[in-house]
């Protein structure tokens, strides 16, 4: 491992292109933060680094595009996977037209829809962290992610992606609604429940 | 321009005179009077009536102390919302009643936008930052983001002054607990596991509060739950700030509200962003806390903008959100 090349410097981890096993590849390395106590240093990086690599695993299981993981260091906080050379759809979303924003949403939506109904929470659904690759919308960053089976945890994790919209894509913030009619179609449960969910979530912030 | 600003949406009742010049914002005066309940929170209609008693003798004395005469005042500036109805009715009530007496125009401005416009007028290399706007009642982190004033993320449940002064009320430490939380922790030296919920980049403290209940009520230490408190909650609202900030690639971080008195917060922010090469401020505690020279501020740069408000059209909004706010002063 060598050739360090750092892409993005994100607010929690950085991300560098390294050679592993002679091929290109992803490394996600969990930085410390010297703003907090050392135990609860390590103890984020190190849970969230296991559990981001197992919900990765999962989600492919699952049927979800995710980049594929080649190695895991708990101690330091890495994540070695497949580098995916597409773009960020935050940085593409605005700029289609709306025929295949349309199309881009409803593969954003069936993927989400197949991550619930394996219990699946992704913890951050934002714009940021989808790459287009292939024609294939992957999801990235499991990072505040978790295995939960409760409609809450469908609700939460459907409204930090409308928020995302609503302030990173404001004029388009309508696709939400493809996006979730879409969900709503691959999705096994009964999206009713889900839906009613959201607006109790919206309700439930500061003076709505 | 000279705006008189009153400030009433909680606890506080506010008066600041303040001056636009260069750009830059003037505090001529910012007079600030709390009402401190003999227990419990604090109660919507008794906060009105302390706000009431005092408000003249406030605004008298407020101009008073300044050089210039009350008809000198260009523009009468207040809380709109979002707020305590009847401390918000109190307050435009008075600024309605300043306006017809004195003849000048009346604005009502968003409480938590005024928060961070103090800050960009006050430091001038203070131009688009991130608020990480902590208080009683509100936790949200705001930036500017394709025209309006966006929450990228905000609490769940309860703002974090709160979460400190229902733990005060359950130890027995008087409000405002934030400063003696603070003390507490200093001489804390153990960590106690509490939840750390952050859900993308919202916050959760109301499992944080409950667990801290429990260490107490198993006769934890007070310190060391103090201080693992302060860490915990602390770090998550640390961690959700540099998220945003690495969402929008914005480069400064400017705090906000009664909390970001705490030193503890405050270095963890500053750390936070001298560790992302980001610029860091944080306004006098004064202006951190409600106060009308923010309000005041907000007025000036609404009306110099075009913004006009009749005196029938002067309500307030309890729920007045901040991505709700038309900006028109900023590009």
């Amino acid at each position: 491992m060598t050739d360090n090349k750092v892409i993005y410097q994100g607010a929690e981890a950085e991300i560098s292109i390294i050679k592993y096993k002679n091929r290109e590849a992803i490394q996600k390395k969990r930085l410390h933060k010297s703003y907090r106590i050392k135990y609860l240093d390590k103890f984020l990086i190190s849970s969230r680094t296991k559990e981001e690599a197992k919900l990765i695993i999962e989600a492919r299981r699952a049927g979800v595009t995710v980049p594929i993981i080649y190695d895991i260091d708990l101690f330091n906080g890495k994540i070695i996977m497949q580098y995916l050379k597409g773009e960020r759809v935050k940085d593409i979303f605005n700029k289609l037209n709306n025929k295949k924003r349309t199309l881009l949403c409803k593969k954003i939506g069936k993927n989400i829809a197949f991550l619930h109904n394996k219990n699946i929470i992704h913890g951050d659904i934002t714009t940021s962290n989808m790459i287009l690759f292939n024609d294939k919308i992957y999801f990235i960053d499991f990072g505040l992610g978790e295995k939960n089976q409760e409609i809450e945890s469908k609700g939460v994790d459907l409204h930090v992606l409308m928020e995302a919209i609503e302030s990173t894509h404001s004029k388009y913030s309508k696709f939400f609604n493809i996006i979730f009619d879409e969900y709503s179609s691959h999705l096994q449960d009964d999206s009713k429940k889900i839906k009613l969910k959201i607006q109790e979530i919206i309700k439930r912030g500061r003076y709505r | 321009m000279i705006s008189l600003g009153i400030e009433g949406t909680a606890h506080s009742i506010g008066i600041g005179i303040v001056e636009k010049k260069d750009d830059s914002c003037k505090i001529l005066t910012n007079n600030i009077k709390t009402i401190k309940p003999k227990k419990g929170g604090i109660h919507p209609r008794e906060a009105a009536n302390h706000h009431a008693k005092y408000l003249a003798e406030i605004i008298k004395k407020s101009i008073d102390e300044t050089n210039i005469d009350k008809n000198d005042i260009d523009l009468i500036s207040f809380s709109k919302g979002p707020g305590l109805g009847p401390c918000l009715r109190t307050a435009a009530t008075a600024a309605r009643a300043l306006s017809l007496s004195l003849k000048k125009p009346i604005i009502g401005v968003n409480h938590c936008v005024a928060h961070l416009e103090i800050g960009r007028g006050v430091f001038k290399k203070c131009k688009n930052p991130i608020l990480l706007y902590t208080s009683g009642a509100n936790t949200q982190v705001i930036g500017f983001s394709e025209g309006k004033y966006r929450v990228f993320g905000e609490t769940l449940d309860i703002g974090i002054g709160n979460c400190l002064d229902k733990f005060g009320r359950i130890v027995g430490i008087e409000f405002p607990s934030g400063p003696k939380i603070e003390k507490l922790a200093k001489s804390g030296d153990k960590y106690l596991n509490l939840p750390y919920s952050i859900k993308g980049m919202d916050i959760a403290f109301s499992g944080l509060l409950t667990a801290a209940e429990q260490y107490y009520n198993k006769k934890e230490k007070i310190e060391n739950i103090c201080y693992s408190i302060q860490e915990t909650a602390f770090a998550a609202l640390t961690e959700v700030t540099e998220r945003a900030m690495a969402h929008t690639e914005i480069k400064q971080v400017l705090l906000g509200g009664g909390v970001a008195s705490n030193k503890r917060l405050r270095d963890m922010v500053k750390t936070m962003a001298d560790e992302r090469k980001a610029d860091f401020f944080v306004p006098e505690k004064k202006l951190c806390i409600d106060n009308g020279a923010m309000i005041a501020w907000l007025g000036i740069l609404m009306y110099e903008s075009g913004t006009r408000c009749k005196i029938n059209e002067s309500y307030i909004n309890q729920r007045f959100r901040t991505d709700d706010v038309d900006v028109t002063w900023r590009d």
